[in-house]
C-alpha cells in the first residue's frame, strides 16, 4: 500500500471551505431547527390554549378573535350548575377508577405467569392477548348487548366497567408483562431456594419493586377508560348515567347556530386539565409504558 | 502535511471542566498515544481532534489549517471506535466501502479498493457477513479497514483493543504497529493501558484530570518522569512510593523515613522540600535487614513462573513490591528483611508532586545536559 | 428442573392466569361468538329471543348495500392517508426531537398533550376552530387574505374527510413520535459519529443508516396505527354522525344494530368488519415477519 500514500487526494479534495462558512452554516441550521421546534409547539399546544381562551369569553366576545383570555368564568359556573355535566364527571371517575384497579390486579397476576414462569403455552397465551386488543369494539356489541341485559346492567355505569375490561385488561397484561420481565432472575432464585411460593414471590419481592410500572400502566389504563366513547354511547341511555365523553359529545343547542361553543370549550378544558396535568407530571413513566409495549414486543 | 496542533484547548460540559488548557504539537507521521486513568479526558481530546466534540475554547489545526469550526465530515480524519460502531444492517464489504460511495467512485473501483484492504486485514473471507456474525477481533479489523480504505491523513484510535481478549490484543497491537510502519501516516491512539502506550508510541501524552502531565518518548517517561503522577502511571508493576522528611541541623542533606530509612539526598533544582521517594520494583533487591536501606516484613511472594514478586510491608499502609531474581525460600516469609537499591534508582518528589532532581546522580547530570 | 417441579410451575402459571382467562372468556370470546351466531339469524334488538336462522342472507344483504361500500371506501381512504401522514410527520418530529436543541424537553412534554385529550374533546375543539363564521382558522385565513369569506369545512362534502384526517393526524402523531423516538434512541450514537467522521453527508446518513435501522420501530408503529384507524368510530361520529362522507365501517355496523335495531344484519356487518381488520392484520404482521427474517 505504499503507493496509497501518493493518493492522498481523496482526503484533501473532500475538504474544506473556510471555517467561517461552517460557522455560519451551523448557526443557520440551528436557527431553522429552533424555528421548527416552535412550529411544533404551536401546532400541539395552540388548540388547547384557544379552547381555554374561548371558554373565558362571554357572549359576543366569543365571536371576536382576541387572542388573550378574557377571564370571564361564567361558562365554568354554568357547568358547575349543570347536573348532567357534574354527574357525568362522577360517573366517569367511578368507571375509570374501578376499571383501572381491576385491570391492574388482573393484569399483574397474568403478567407474573407470562413473564416469570416458564410453561409451554406461554407464547400462545401472549398471542391471544395481543389479538384480543386488535378486536374492533363493534364486533362484540351484539353479544355485549345480550350480556349486559341479562345481567340487568343496561343503562348503568357499572356496565361500562365490564365492557371496558375488553380493552384495558389485554393492555395492562401486555405492558406489565414487558415490565416484569426486566427484573433479573436472581431476585427470585434466592426466594425459590428458601422455598417461597409463587404468590409470596409476587407479593413480597416483585410487587414492591413494581411501583413505577404499575403507576405508568395505571395512568395509561385510566386514560383509556376515561376517553372511551363507543360503549359509553351505546350502553347508557339517560342523561344521569352518561360519562363525560358522551356528555360533551351530545351537547347540542336548539339549532345549529345556537351551538353553545363557549360551554363546550369550558367543559373540554375542565375535563382535560387533570388529564394533561397527570400526563405532564408523569410523562417519563407514560412514555416508558407506551414504548415498552411496542418496542420490546 | 498531516500535523496536528492543539492550542489552549479547553472543554467543559456545563460547570464540569473536562479539558483544561491543552497545548500539543503532533508531527506528520508520528504515532502519538494519549494515556491516562479513566475520566482524564483522553477520549474527549481525541474527539475534539476528530471534530465530534466542539472545543469550548482554543484552536485545533490540521496541517496548519485552522479546523476548529470545520465539521468532522470535512476534516479528512478516520476514527476507530472502541465499540467498533459498524453499521449492523450492512455487510462487511458495504461497511468498508460505504464512505467511498459518497465520493462518487465507480462500483468496480470501490469493490477493488475494498478487497485490497480486506485482504490486507485478513477479513476477505467474510465479505458478505453481517457484523453480528463476526467475532470481536474480526469486527475490529473491519473497523480498521473502514478507516483504512479512505486513505486519511490522520488515524484516530479510541481504545480499540479494550474489548478484546488479551492474546488477541497482543496480536492486534502488532498489526497496528505494522500498519503505521507501512503507511507512515499520523496516528493518535487513546488507551488506559500504559503497556500499550509504551510499546506503540513514538511519543506519549500522559493526561490526568484534563491536563497534560508530560509529553515524551516512552524512554523519557520511564527514566525521567516529570512528576509523581507520571512516575506512578508508567511502568508495570508501578513504582513504589514512601513518604519521607528532610533532616535539619546536624543531619542536613539527609532524608529519613519509615523502616529506618536514612540516606543522603540533596536537591539540585529549586523546588519544595522532598516529601516522597520512589523506587521501581525492578530497582530493588531483597537483602538481610542489616544490609538493607529500608527495613520491612516480607508478607507475601508471588511466583508467576518466569517472574517473582515479593510484597514487603514497611508501615501499616505502605507495601513495597520487589522484583526478585529467583523465588526465595518460604521460610523467609513473615520475617523482617531489608530492601536495597542503587542511588541512581531512586526518584524524589516534592510536596506538589513535581520531581526533584538530585545532586550527584547520573539522572540529574543527564538532565542538566539536556537543553 | 425435575418434571414434578415443572408440572407444579405449570399449574401455578394457570392459576395466575385464571382471572385474565375468565375476563377474556366473558368479555371477548362469549360476546364475539354471540355476534357470529346472531349474524346467521334475523333477530331484532327489541326482542332478541324471537328469531330464525337465515344462513348467509345477512352477509349478502350487507354486501349489496351501497352504504356499506361507501363506508369501506371511507375507512380505507382514511386509514391509508392518515397513517401515511402520521408516519412521515412523526418521523420528522422524532428526528427533530432527537437533536440537542434548546427547548426540546418542553417539546417532548408538549407532544403528549394532543394525545392525552379525549377524541371527543379534540373533535369539539377543532370543530370550534374551524367554524365557518367564528372559527379562528377562518379568521386567520381571511386576515391573511387567502380567502374572502370563511370556509364551511364541515359542511362541504369534499372537505369533511380532509377535516377528519387532519384532526386524527393532530391527535395521534404524538404516538408515532414517541415510538419512533424510542427506536431512534436505541441506535448507538457512535454509529452516527462513525458516519460523520467518514464524511457521509447528512441526507445519506438518514437514508442509508437511520431509516433502515428504524424499520422495526416504524413497522410496529404503523401496525398499531393501521389497526386503530380501521376501527375508527369516535371521530367521525362526533363530528358528523349522519354524514355519509365520513361514515366508517364501525359506524355503519353500529347504525344497523342500534338505529335500525337489526340484531341480525348488524351482527353480520360487525363480522365483516372483524374479518376486514383480521385480514389486514395478518398481511402486515406477515410483512413484518418477512422483514425481520430477512435480517435487518
Amino acid at each position: 500500500m505504499a503507493n496509497a500514500i501518493a493518493q492522498k487526494t481523496i482526503a484533501q479534495t473532500s475538504r474544506r471551505k473556510p471555517a467561517s462558512f461552517y460557522r455560519m452554516r451551523r448557526r443557520v441550521v440551528r436557527g431553522l431547527q429552533i424555528f421548527a421546534l416552535i412550529l411544533v409547539l404551536i401546532y400541539t399546544l395552540f388548540p388547547y390554549y384557544w379552547a381555554f381562551v374561548s371558554s373565558t369569553k362571554q357572549g359576543a366576545a366569543l365571536y371576536r378573535s382576541a387572542l388573550m383570555p378574557a377571564l370571564d368564568f361564567t361558562y365554568y359556573r354554568q357547568l358547575i350548575d349543570n347536573p348532567v355535566f357534574m354527574g357525568s364527571l362522577l360517573n366517569s371517575a367511578y368507571v375509570a377508577i374501578s376499571t383501572t384497579l381491576l385491570s391492574l390486579i388482573i393484569g399483574l397476576s397474568a403478567a407474573y405467569a407470562l413473564g416469570r414462569i416458564e410453561f409451554p403455552q406461554r407464547r400462545a397465551v401472549l398471542m391471544v392477548v395481543l389479538m384480543i386488543s386488535i378486536f374492533p369494539q363493534v364486533v362484540v356489541l351484539s353479544g355485549m348487548f345480550e350480556l349486559i341485559n341479562w345481567l340487568g346492567l343496561f343503562n348503568r355505569p357499572s356496565a361500562l366497567i365490564l365492557t371496558y375490561l375488553l380493552s384495558t385488561v389485554p393492555f395492562t397484561t401486555w405492558i406489565l408483562t414487558t415490565f416484569i420481565r426486566e427484573f433479573p432472575r436472581e431476585l427470585e432464585e434466592a426466594a425459590i431456594i428458601d422455598g417461597c411460593s409463587h404468590f409470596r414471590i409476587l407479593m413480597k419481592i416483585l410487587l414492591p419493586l413494581m411501583g413505577p410500572s404499575l403507576a405508568s400502566t395505571g395512568i395509561l389504563a385510566f386514560i383509556l377508560a376515561w376517553n372511551e366513547f363507543l360503549f359509553a354511547l351505546t350502553f347508557t341511555l339517560t342523561d344521569e348515567n352518561r360519562t363525560v365523553p358522551v356528555a360533551i359529545g351530545l351537547i347540542a343547542g336548539t339549532s345549529r347556530y345556537e351551538y353553545p361553543f363557549g360551554q363546550i370549550m369550558a367543559a373540554s378544558v375542565t375535563v382535560t386539565l387533570p388529564l394533561i396535568a397527570v400526563v405532564l407530571l408523569f410523562q417519563r413513566r407514560i412514555v416508558a409504558g407506551l414504548t415498552a409495549g411496542a418496542v420490546k414486543g | 502535511m498531516a500535523s496536528v496542533s492543539l492550542e489552549s484547548v479547553s472543554k467543559n460540559f456545563g460547570t464540569h471542566t473536562v479539558i483544561q488548557g491543552v497545548d500539543l504539537e503532533i508531527n506528520d507521521g508520528e504515532f502519538v498515544v494519549f494515556v491516562g486513568p479513566s475520566g482524564c479526558g483522553k477520549s474527549t481530546l481525541l474527539r475534539i481532534v476528530a471534530g465530534l466534540v466542539a472545543a469550548s475554547k482554543g484552536a485545533v489545526k490540521i496541517g496548519g489549517d485552522d479546523v476548529t469550526d470545520v465539521p468532522a465530515s470535512k476534516r479528512g480524519v478516520a476514527f476507530v471506535f472502541q465499540s467498533y460502531a459498524l453499521y449492523p444492517h450492512m455487510s462487511v464489504a458495504r461497511n468498508i466501502g460505504f464512505a467511498l460511495e459518497t465520493l462518487g467512485m465507480a462500483k468496480d473501483a470501490i469493490s477493488q479498493k475494498v478487497s485490497t484492504v480486506a485482504r490486507m486485514l485478513k477479513v476477505d473471507h467474510l465479505m458478505e457477513r453481517r457484523p453480528r456474525e463476526l467475532s470481536g477481533g474480526q469486527r475490529q479489523r473491519v473497523a480498521i479497514g473502514r478507516a483504512l480504505v479512505r486513505q486519511p491523513e490522520i488515524f484516530l484510535f479510541d481504545e480499540p483493543l479494550s474489548n478484546l481478549d488479551s492474546d488477541l490484543r497482543m496480536e492486534m497491537r502488532m498489526e497496528i504497529a505494522k500498519l503505521h510502519d507501512v503507511l507512515k501516516t499520523t496516528m493518535i491512539y487513546v488507551t488506559h493501558d500504559q503497556s500499550e502506550a509504551m510499546t506503540l508510541a513514538d511519543r506519549i501524552v500522559v493526561l490526568n484530570h484534563g491536563r497534560i502531565e508530560q509529553v515524551g518518548t516512552p524512554q523519557q517517561l520511564y527514566h525521567t518522569p516529570d512528576n509523581r503522577f507520571v512516575a506512578g502511571f508508567i511502568g508495570s508493576p508501578r513504582m513504589n512510593f514512601l513518604a519521607v522528611s528532610p533532616q535539619t541541623g546536624a543531619n542536613a542533606g539527609r532524608i529519613a523515613g519509615p523502616g529506618n530509612l536514612s540516606m543522603a539526598m540533596v536537591a539540585s533544582n529549586p523546588t519544595g522540600p522532598i516529601a516522597e521517594i520512589g523506587v521501581r520494583p525492578e530497582g530493588l533487591r531483597l537483602v538481610s535487614e542489616a544490609d538493607g536501606r529500608i527495613a520491612c516484613t516480607l508478607e507475601r511472594v508471588e511466583d508467576l513462573g518466569h517472574e517473582h514478586f515479593g510484597y514487603c510491608r514497611i508501615t501499616e499502609d505502605t507495601v513495597w513490591v520487589v522484583r526478585l531474581a529467583s523465588a526465595p525460600s518460604s521460610d523467609q516469609i513473615g520475617k523482617t528483611v531489608g530492601l536495597d537499591f542503587a542511588d541512581s534508582a531512586v526518584f524524589a518528589f516534592a510536596g506538589d508532586g513535581k520531581r526533584v532532581l538530585l545532586k550527584g546522580t547520573p539522572q540529574a547530570n543527564a538532565e542538566a545536559r539536556e537543553p | 428442573m425435575s418434571a414434578k417441579l415443572a408440572r407444579r410451575d405449570h399449574r401455578a402459571a394457570w392459576l395466575f392466569l385464571l382471572p385474565v382467562v375468565a375476563v377474556i372468556l366473558l368479555v371477548a370470546v362469549w360476546p364475539l361468538s354471540r355476534t357470529f351466531f346472531f349474524s346467521f339469524t334475523d333477530a331484532y334488538l327489541d326482542d332478541p329471543s324471537v328469531y330464525s336462522m337465515v344462513g348467509f342472507d345477512n352477509f349478502i344483504e350487507v354486501i349489496n348495500d351501497h352504504s356499506w361500500w361507501v363506508a369501506v371506501k371511507n375507512t380505507l381512504v382514511f386509514t391509508v392517508i392518515s397513517v401515511a401522514i402520521e408516519t412521515t410527520l412523526g418521523l420528522a418530529i422524532a428526528l427533530l426531537l432527537n437533536e440537542m436543541i434548546p427547548g426540546r424537553g418542553l417539546a417532548r412534554a408538549a407532544i403528549l398533550v394532543p394525545w392525552a385529550i379525549p377524541v371527543v374533546v379534540a373533535t369539539k375543539i377543532w370543530e370550534w376552530m374551524l367554524n365557518d363564521q367564528f372559527g379562528v382558522i377562518n379568521k386567520i385565513l381571511s386576515g391573511l387574505g387567502v380567502v374572502d369569506h370563511g370556509i364551511a369545512w364541515t359542511a362541504s362534502s369534499s372537505l369533511i374527510m380532509g377535516v377528519v384526517i387532519f384532526i386524527d393526524v393532530w391527535m395521534t402523531t404524538p404516538f408515532m413520535v414517541l415510538l419512533i423516538l424510542a427506536g431512534l434512541q436505541l441506535i448507538s450514537p457512535e454509529i452516527f459519529e462513525a458516519a460523520e467522521v467518514d464524511g457521509i453527508p447528512a441526507w445519506k446518513r438518514f437514508w442509508s443508516i437511520t431509516l433502515p435501522m428504524l424499520r422495526p420501530a416504524i413497522g410496529v408503529a404503523v401496525l398499531f396505527r393501521v389497526l386503530d384507524a380501521l376501527r375508527m368510530f369516535d371521530l367521525s361520529y362526533v363530528l358528523a354522525a349522519s354524514n355519509e362522507n365520513v361514515m366508517t365501517v364501525s359506524i355503519y355496523a353500529r347504525d344497523r344494530l342500534i338505529s335500525f335495531q337489526e340484531l341480525g344484519i348488524g351482527s353480520a356487518a360487525s363480522t365483516w368488519v372483524f374479518l376486514l381488520v383480521a385480514f389486514v392484520a395478518i398481511i402486515i404482521i406477515g410483512a413484518l415477519r418477512l422483514d425481520r427474517a430477512a435480517g435487518t
